[in-house]
């Protein structure tokens, strides 16, 4: 018998959304607040990472590499472990997505890319993409903003740098025998974070 | 210039072609609203996995009027389960990223109908799969990059058996592969995993734990309101009903629509059994047994099957109680005479001679232990952890045993692997004249796939400089 795990993400990213207009409201538009794609994407990467981070150190970390109770796999139903920090992040993803398909107000997708990365499917696609990794490698501490069209929609599309926090994170990543760069070192830049909005047809 | 009587007989003729016209609008309208039977609309047969429901039309156009999203949604209604991660590869959720906008394109990936359309029997290939074997080379054209093993191979030859299941490839994806490629071809201690029903019931909320307490009942306490057949007492006496507090009331008092109170039945149908085993009877309802019960048809008989059936069964209504005779209830029977009454292929017939039916007449005896016998369902309705709710789960038998039968790698999780090892529970899928056998004797083909994977994976190690 298992126990089923949710991602507390994607309730944590819908909360930020709602709370947006709050934090952020601009007046000067008419008498309708409004905030501008850039103000969204960051908000939304500030809880994400936010969210990450603390499930990295708090619960990976702690129970993997410090009280060793416990692994941590990306074959986690059949090894009955943890999910792994950036599996976490998929998973919030997904559901977003899955939610917000309904909700064309908040209708964003995000998802963690790398220019090394474990799994080829998350290698940078677009040429936004490539760029905006490219860019957060090179200028340590800096964001990337830009818009792109895909699929006949134009997005808002916002590059954030992935650091690795926590020992659990760069010995994953130089250990596995999937990964394509093994010399990780704790602050380095490991991949990114790509939020995209969309701005219309 | 044309006469009178020319002008009058057309005249006529155009009455006759008008009226004749009405009354065939007339019968088709009622055919069409009121007639059980409608496939005189039918586009085209139907795919062997829905040919039973060709007298069910609104079991996926609900919607007379609806299009592409009322076909999705019916697609989805009933197999909606299966196209989620982990159990589908290729979920809906990997395509609605913009970043697959370009895959897209390509091949419209997040609409069942593009690959499984129904009516058009021409172009349908084995699991109603519609477009061209190699319709993976829409988005892994490049495949040999990432993975030189693959040099050269036709991508028509993906989906051969043992290598990929775009759906459910959780026996055969890379690591899956590289973690099994040493396992014997008999494990150790051969074993099904044990039922969870009654060691959990105190988690079940559904159940009548207030009516039906878990405690074992004596023969003095049926609560029948007529005097019962001494068979039918000894029968339910001997039997885990009795043991577990599960009174004669609680399958044959039945809500009734004309009373408010439930009323008492000779012959409950599903709806008696589902009170406590509601899991167990959506998941028939879901595979080939039950899908025309669970649309509302008439029970499947034998005689609509498409599978080689044994004649005298052929009017034989499959319901619970077709395989779970009333009152014993007997799994030993459900698991392999009830299948064998039935069921006439070749695999089937050859069942009783094979060492996995010598084993299960070991287990009957007595001889080993419960679990070490291989039944008809031990394979075809496995025991898996199904999750109950987004917070619970049990090890049941999966009675939608269409969810575990084709492409038959489908097969080696839930079943080969609790007696079998990987390499040889593929290279055994992978031979049907073995198949056939019923497994009698070795399996003469190969599969290559474990192979190709450890090819693969010291090839990146030796470029990327790391260890296994």
């Amino acid at each position: 018998m298992k126990k089923a795990s949710i991602s507390i993400l994607a309730l944590s990213v819908a909360a930020a959304v709602a709370g947006l207009s709050v934090a952020t409201a601009d007046m000067s538009a008419g008498n309708e607040p409004s905030i501008t794609p850039k103000v969204m994407a960051d908000a939304l990467h500030l809880v994400m990472d936010s969210d990450r981070t603390v499930y990295t150190q708090k619960i990976v970390n702690r129970l993997v590499k410090k009280d060793k109770v416990i692994t941590a796999s990306e074959h986690f139903e059949d090894e009955k472990a943890l999910v792994l920090p950036a599996q976490m992040f998929r998973f919030g993803s997904e559901l977003v997505a899955q939610r917000a398909a309904d909700k064309p107000d908040v209708n964003f997708t995000y998802s963690l890319q790398s220019l090394w990365p474990v799994n080829r499917q998350n290698a940078p696609k677009t040429e936004v993409e490539k760029a905006g990794l490219q860019f957060i490698a090179d200028n340590v501490g800096q964001n990337y903003y830009a818009e792109e069209e895909l699929g006949g929609t134009k997005y808002f599309t916002a590059v954030y740098p992935d650091i690795g926090v926590a020992p659990v994170c760069v010995s994953c990543h130089n250990d596995h025998k999937d990964s394509p760069r093994r010399d990780f070192k704790i602050g380095d830049v490991m991949g990114g974070v790509v939020i995209r909005i969309p701005l219309g047809s | 210039m044309m006469s009178d009587s020319g002008r009058g007989g057309r005249k006529t003729l155009w009455l006759v072609w008008l009226g004749s016209a009405l009354l065939a609008a007339l019968a088709l309208a009622y055919i069409l609203l009121n007639g059980e039977n409608q496939t005189l609309f039918m586009p085209g047969p139907l795919s062997p996995g829905h040919h039973q429901l060709a007298a069910a039309c609104d079991a996926c156009h609900t919607d007379p009027l609806g299009g592409g999203d009322v076909l999705q949604e019916a697609c989805l209604a009933c197999h909606g389960d299966d196209r989620k991660k982990p159990v589908d590869s290729h979920p809906l959720v990997k395509f609605s990223d913009p970043r697959n906008a370009d895959r897209l394109a390509q091949i419209e990936a997040t609409r069942c109908v593009t690959c499984h359309t129904e009516h058009r029997p021409e172009i349908t290939a084995t699991d109603g799969l519609t477009q061209p074997l190699d319709l993976c080379v829409h988005c892994h054209r490049d495949i040999a990059a990432d993975r030189p093993s693959h040099a050269g191979m036709r991508f028509d030859t993906c989906k051969d058996s043992g290598c990929h299941n775009y759906h459910n490839n959780r026996a055969l994806y890379t690591d899956f592969l590289l973690k099994h490629q040493h396992a014997p071809e008999l494990l150790e201690q051969p074993l099904l995993p044990a039922r969870q029903f009654a060691t959990l019931l105190d988690e079940f909320v559904e159940y009548p734990h207030d009516r039906y307490p878990v405690v074992a009942l004596a023969l003095e306490d049926a609560d029948a309101p007529q005097p019962v057949d001494e068979e039918v007492k000894h029968d339910w006496l001997t039997t885990a009903h009795a043991a577990a507090g599960v009174n004669c009331s609680a399958c044959h008092l039945a809500a009734n629509a004309e009373s408010e109170t439930p009323l008492w039945t000779d012959h409950p149908g599903q709806q008696g059994c589902s009170q406590c085993h509601a899991l167990e009877v959506e998941r028939f309802g879901r595979g080939r047994h039950g899908m025309r019960l669970a649309t509302g048809l008439a029970p499947m008989t034998p005689e609509q099957s498409l599978l080689p059936m044994q004649p005298q069964a052929s009017h034989r209504e499959l319901t619970c109680n077709s395989c779970h005779p009333a009152h014993r209830f007997d799994t030993a029977t459900a698991a392999v005479d009830a299948c064998l009454d039935c069921h006439a292929d070749a695999h089937s017939l050859a069942y009783k001679a094979s060492r996995h039916h010598e084993l299960w007449q070991r287990e009957l005896k007595g001889e080993l232990s419960e679990g070490s016998g291989v039944s008809c369902a031990g394979c075809h309705m496995p025991r898996i952890d199904f999750d109950v709710s987004d917070w619970l789960s049990r090890i049941m038998v999966d009675h939608n045993q269409s969810a575990n039968l084709s492409p038959n790698s489908k097969m080696i999780r839930n079943s080969c692997l609790h007696c079998h090892g990987l390499p040889f529970s593929l290279d055994a899928l992978a031979d049907r004249d073995l198949i056939d056998r019923n497994f009698r004797g070795r399996p003469q083909a190969q599969v290559r796939s474990i192979g190709m994977a450890g090819d693969d994976q010291r090839r990146a190690l030796e470029k990327t400089g790391g260890s296994p």
